[in-house]
């Protein structure tokens, strides 16, 4: 809501500054958002202040009390070389007078007596003939002969708008020689409403909050009408068919109206509002809607059969052309202002074409109603409709503005129409409003906000707000206005309380609240192991969106996924992000690809919930993830290694392994190769849980189909996505084996076996057939070749053999070596080499 | 006798005078002090001297033998001190060269700063919590007291999710309130201190300054004794835990359907303190959180009585916090993945 101060002003006093006063509503929840200043300065080192130094000026900018003023056109002359540009002399008070030379096409030679914005040598204004938007500075000048000191100014020019067609013409009551600061200038506060501040969408509104918040009186008259013309009744009929739907539905009358524009200052105040002047009717309407919050219609009254208006639900089938000239097809669920032949208006929120204000206009029934807000909301959405009406109808209007502004209205009209007002309205009001009434304890007021208040205190802060209290001992008795449909029980007016107290001054306590029993998030705590493991690793962790496309799987898979198994979004912003992820590579996978445009490696994680939905539940799992991506060079390009390897599987399933032993899971799983289409048919694998024989992911070097696909850039890529909640699951904390002082036996072994043999099945054997004193087996060596026969391999392990309690002797390692080299032959095939 | 020792002696030392390293050292050593050489022999020729000479010229060969063998541990100390001192020269590098790289992983900024978060609600009794990212309609708006067509959802574009006909309207989560339902459905009637992160959606075209998806962390405390005033001060600790004791914030009114009274927070601007630039919208604050006293409603819909219980609630967001610690100039940064964005912290 944009408030313009002079307007304001009407009905309250304003003592502070335009920056103070903002300041103060912002902490009274009324938050300001921005502040223009029209032809004026903010305050000196204001946060608030436009920025005036820079080479563009700000939207709105500040006229010099001296150089820039009220002028009158005393004569226009034909300028003597140049057809186009005529010569006024412009009176600026007290016998001052100036020859200006202007282009502009409005003004013609003999005009006289106008009122016009003038601006002297010297004065800063906006170049009007610049391409650019920027400062210029008038300076006497001489145009085809002709000297010009100074010129009548555009709305351009002075910071008003974007108009340069013609100069800006003044009402003719303008003060001449008045400083244009003085007269026109103006601050305009732009208050950001949250929703429940409905009562603040009007100027008396916000004139009722800031006489509450300043301690000024409000001054609101009731609004008086000159009624000369006969009663409205019998000549004007309102019916409404359900009170639910229209509580309130009241009626003015005036007739022989002159369609006209409206006068510069109630145009001006539209404007600075945001809205746009249209017709002195229409302007009416929307100027009282501005004012005091009460939406109203006119209807061109001979347009109304019977003068007669229905407030009903719409028929199926109906149709209305509504004020912007669409056909519009309406349903029950609508409610509309009808006449007996059929629907005129779209209640609330539109009228209709047929029977609205034309130049032809004599007489209008001015219709101002009260209508069901959730039925509004529902029709503006269903016909993406909204108006400045209809929002504040879904806020909900006061129930007893109507004849209120209805009053306000008519008189207005009667002012700038010239139309007779009929005495009296119609007012159908089926379900009066019936004022709430709430006791507020000063235990409640303490209980909530942690402050001592006496019920006269609780009753001075309230009162201002126009609250009627009743005190009494503990406790406030409190009748709630019309206008505060916001206040339905204690907790509100609790807020009220702390609002005019001022959140700034309540106590900073720190909870003295028994600590509750503090729960312990396991996962969270593991969830956290997992990621500072990997970060150790060398990942970097990233976050990809949760919403993808099923084209996006698609280029990971290959393949198109099944729809039916991916929950998708019913109004999605973008295709690319219309689908719940099912798995978190598809996503991880792009920003691999779009990182190796850039990188030379990308080592990245990611720990999320991806969506699965349940036939039988209505909301989906939501299993957390682990993914990662690796590719490009293991290290990073130096001159210590101008060309390091590529990044492989084996980089990856390092990474994995060290994350199982951090966790404990190590010695609970396998890796079995992978049949995955996606991937590498030879390296890629299972991570299963050898117990259960379930797999808890996959891991491996991508298909180079699967490379292409996404538009690597690398020979070689590696990826892992795991169910990290099943893998949580297996996590054991570690356990502590006794460190043993005898020192250990080395021996190493080479293990010459068929290449079908894994090296997880030769380390089994090794460490079944050792027993209790080999300590650790490690592989360190695979070589194929020259002297092994051709289909076989050999592999090399060092084991280390510890006794607890003494030097263990050769005879006793050799006697374990050959066991294990029997083992060896017998279960593998294989034959060793020391 | 002694004459022929002090002429070897006098020998051996003009020898040792000419070394000049360890190799030679030695070999002097095996000519000289070793058990067959010049002295030795002189040694054993003592058996053919007098009983009352050999003491003398024993002597003699002993002091000559400590002498020659005090010059060789002195030219030795000296020779390898100055080999040593050679090769620490000739591995000298210039330690001006870039270190061999140990490419380190680092944690999302959003993560970082969900830590930080977590860290000082920890320290006030808080316990981290989870809930759900796919919701009914009913527990991300219903029971957090939006009623159905009401224009206070407007402040939140939702995310609906296609469901086969009949099923509950359900939603990807606009904010992590409706973890408080969840949070209180478990523990009442027993107190509580949860805070709540999570990933959020709102319906809005992604541009530098907004994001379809985003984290949130709400907080949630709930007993007996809990004020508004434990509210402000609580969020007056994190933010001097968070920003550093000279942060000012200040605390006024708004509006959330969930909390009433409701609170926004707002720190006094980093970048300008108060002057008035652009990331403060020229007010010289920056909105930092929401929070309020948690709605009767609310408070009924968790499973606590309101007369009894009380509570308040807070709301912010980790992308944003992190924005304005770092003068983050576009939002979409943070879920880019983009490694030239995400190594900078």
């Amino acid at each position: 809501m944009r408030v313009p101060l002079s307007w304001l002003k009407e009905y309250v006093d304003i003592t502070l500054s335009p920056e103070e006063l903002a300041t103060q509503l912002t902490l009274a929840g009324l938050e300001v958002g921005s502040i223009d200043y029209i032809g004026v300065e903010a305050a000196p080192g204001s946060a608030w202040a436009p920025d005036l130094s820079g080479s563009e000026p700000p939207e709105h900018i500040p006229w010099d009390a001296q150089k820039v003023v009220v002028g009158e056109l005393l004569e226009v002359n034909q300028h003597p070389n140049a057809d186009r540009l005529t010569v006024p002399v412009v009176g600026y008070g007290e016998g001052r007078s100036i020859a200006v030379v202007t282009g502009a096409p409005n003004i013609k030679v003999g005009m006289q007596g106008e009122k016009v914005a003038l601006a002297l040598t010297g004065a800063k204004l906006i170049d009007g003939h610049s391409e650019t938007r920027k400062w210029v500075t008038l300076k006497p000048t001489k145009l085809r002969g002709v000297a010009s000191e100074g010129m009548v100014c555009s709305e351009l020019e002075l910071g008003l708008s974007e108009e340069h067609e013609g100069i800006l013409f003044l009402p003719d009551d303008a003060p001449v020689g008045t400083p244009l600061r003085e007269y026109i200038g103006d601050v305009v506060l732009d208050i950001d409403l949250t929703p429940n501040l409905s009562r603040a969408l009007s100027i008396v509104g916000v004139a009722r909050e800031v006489a509450a918040i300043t301690g000024q009186p409000l001054k609101l008259p009731e609004p008086q009408v000159v009624a000369e013309g006969p009663s409205i009744e019998g000549r004007a009929k309102v019916t409404v068919e359900d009170p639910q739907d229209c509580p309130r539905f009241t009626v003015g009358l005036v007739e022989g109206v002159t369609i006209k524009p409206s006068p510069w200052w109630m145009q001006q105040r539209l404007r600075l509002v945001g809205m746009r002047p249209i017709s002195n009717i229409v302007d009416v309407s929307n100027y009282v809607m501005l004012e005091w919050g009460q939406p109203s219609h006119a209807f061109d009254a001979d347009t109304i059969q019977d003068r007669h208006l229905i407030a009903r639900r719409a028929k199926a089938g109906e149709k209305l052309r509504t004020l912007d000239n669409q056909q519009r097809q309406l349903s029950p669920e609508q409610i509309v202002v009808a006449d007996p032949r059929g629907v005129q208006s779209l209640a609330g929120v539109m009228g209709g074409a047929e029977t609205e204000v034309t130049d032809a206009t004599r007489n209008v029934l001015l219709e101002a109603a009260i209508w069901n807000p959730p039925v509004i909301r529902r029709t503006v959405q269903a016909l993406k409709l909204p108006s400045e009406a209809s929002k504040r109808f879904e806020r909900g209007v006061d129930p007893q503005a109507p004849p209120v502004a209805l009053r306000r209205a008519l008189e207005l009209l009667r002012q700038v129409s010239g139309g007779t007002v009929a005495q009296g309205l119609v007012d159908v009001y089926s379900q009066p409003w019936q004022a709430q009434q709430i006791e507020l304890t000063c235990a409640e007021v303490r209980r909530l906000l942690g402050i001592e208040l006496s019920a006269a205190q609780i009753a001075d802060l309230l009162s201002g707000l126009g609250f009627e209290c009743e005190v009494g001992v503990d406790s406030v008795l409190v009748v709630v206005p019309s206008y505060r449909l916001d206040v339905t029980m204690a907790a509100d007016l609790v807020e009220e309380v702390a609002r005019m107290y001022g959140y700034e001054k309540l106590p900073n306590t720190l909870l003295a609240d028994e600590l509750p029993p503090q729960y312990v998030d396991e996962v969270q705590i593991s969830e956290r192991r997992v990621k500072d493991t990997l970060v150790a690793c060398g990942a970097q962790e990233v976050i990809t969106y949760s919403l993808t496309s099923l084209e996006v799987v698609e280029t990971l898979n290959g393949t198109a996924p099944d729809a039916s198994e991916y929950l998708m979004l019913e109004n999605p912003i973008a295709p690319e992000r219309s689908v719940l992820r099912r798995d978190i590579l598809p996503e991880l996978a792009q920003v691999l690809a779009d990182n190796l445009r850039e990188q030379s490696r990308v080592v990245l994680f990611e720990v999320g919930r991806v969506f699965h939905p349940q036939p039988s539940r209505t909301l989906p799992d939501e299993p957390r993830r682990l993914a990662l991506a690796l590719a490009g060079q293991r290290n990073v390009v130096s001159w210590h290694e101008a060309d390091p390897p590529l990044l492989d599987y084996f980089d990856l399933k390092g990474i994995l392994e060290t994350l199982l032993e951090r966790l404990g899971v190590d010695a609970q799983v396998t890796f079995t190769p992978a049949d995955d289409a996606r991937f590498h048919p030879g390296r890629s694998a299972y991570l299963i849980q050898t117990a259960e024989g379930t797999s808890l992911g996959v891991l491996g070097e991508l298909h180079p189909d699967t490379r292409d696909r996404l538009g690597l850039t690398v020979s070689r890529a590696v990826v892992a996505e795991l169910d990290l909640d099943a893998l949580l699951l297996l996590q054991m904390p570690p356990r502590y084996r006794v460190i043993h002082r005898p020192p250990a036996v080395y021996q190493d072994i080479a293990v010459i076996a068929p290449t079908s043999v894994t090296a997880e099945q030769a380390h089994r054997v090794i460490q079944a057939a050792a027993g209790p004193l080999l300590e650790h087996v490690s592989l360190f060596d695979v070589y194929t070749g020259a002297p092994i026969p051709e289909d076989q391999r050999s592999l090399a392990f060092r084991m280390s053999f510890r006794a607890a309690d003494r030097t263990l002797s050769d005879a006793e390692i050799n006697k374990i070596r050959e066991k294990i080299i029997r083992r060896l032959q017998s279960e593998l095939g294989a034959t060793t080499r020391s | 006798m002694i004459e022929q020792l002090e002429q070897v002696e006098k020998q051996a030392l003009a020898e040792l005078e000419a070394i000049t390293t360890v190799e030679s050292l030695r070999t002097w050593r095996s000519t000289y002090l070793a058990k067959v050489g010049p002295i030795a022999e002189i040694s054993r020729g003592m058996g053919k001297l007098s009983a009352e000479e050999r003491p003398r010229v024993g002597q003699r060969i002993n002091a000559v033998k400590q002498s020659l063998q005090g010059a060789y541990d002195a030219l030795e100390q000296k020779l390898i001190a100055e080999q040593r001192a050679r090769e620490l020269e000739h591995d000298r590098v210039d330690v001006t060269l870039p270190g061999r790289p140990a490419p380190a992983g680092r944690l999302h900024p959003t993560t970082q700063t969900l830590r930080e978060i977590e860290r000082i609600f920890s320290n006030l009794g808080f316990t981290v919590w989870e809930s759900p990212e796919v919701e009914t309609d009913e527990y991300n708006f219903g029971l957090l007291n939006f009623p159905p067509d009401h224009p206070a959802r407007d402040m939140q574009d939702t995310f609906f999710v296609k469901m086969p006909p009949g099923s509950p309207k359900v939603v990807m989560r606009t904010h992590t309130s409706p973890g408080q339902i969840h949070a209180m459905r478990k523990f009442a009637p027993e107190p509580v201190r949860v805070i709540l992160p999570g990933k959020c959606y709102r319906m809005e075209q992604v541009t530098a300054r907004s994001e379809m998806m985003f984290y949130q962390v709400e907080g949630l405390a709930v007993g007996e004794n809990i004020t508004m005033g434990d509210l402000k001060g609580t969020l007056q600790e994190f933010a001097t835990q968070m920003y550093g004791p000279e942060a000012t914030i200040r605390f006024r009114p708004s509006y959330f359907p969930f909390t009433e009274p409701s609170v926004e927070v707002d720190a006094r601007c980093f970048l300008c303190s108060g002057k008035g630039c652009r990331m403060c919208k020229y007010s010289g604050w920056l909105e930092i959180l929401g929070a309020g006293m948690v709605h009767p409603n609310v408070l009924r819909n968790g499973g606590y009585d309101p007369e009894r219980f009380s509570g308040f609630a807070f709301g912010m967001g980790p992308e944003r916090i992190a924005i304005l610690k770092y003068g983050i100039d576009d939002i979409r940064w943070f879920w880019s993945g983009d490694l030239r964005f995400l190594e900078q912290f």
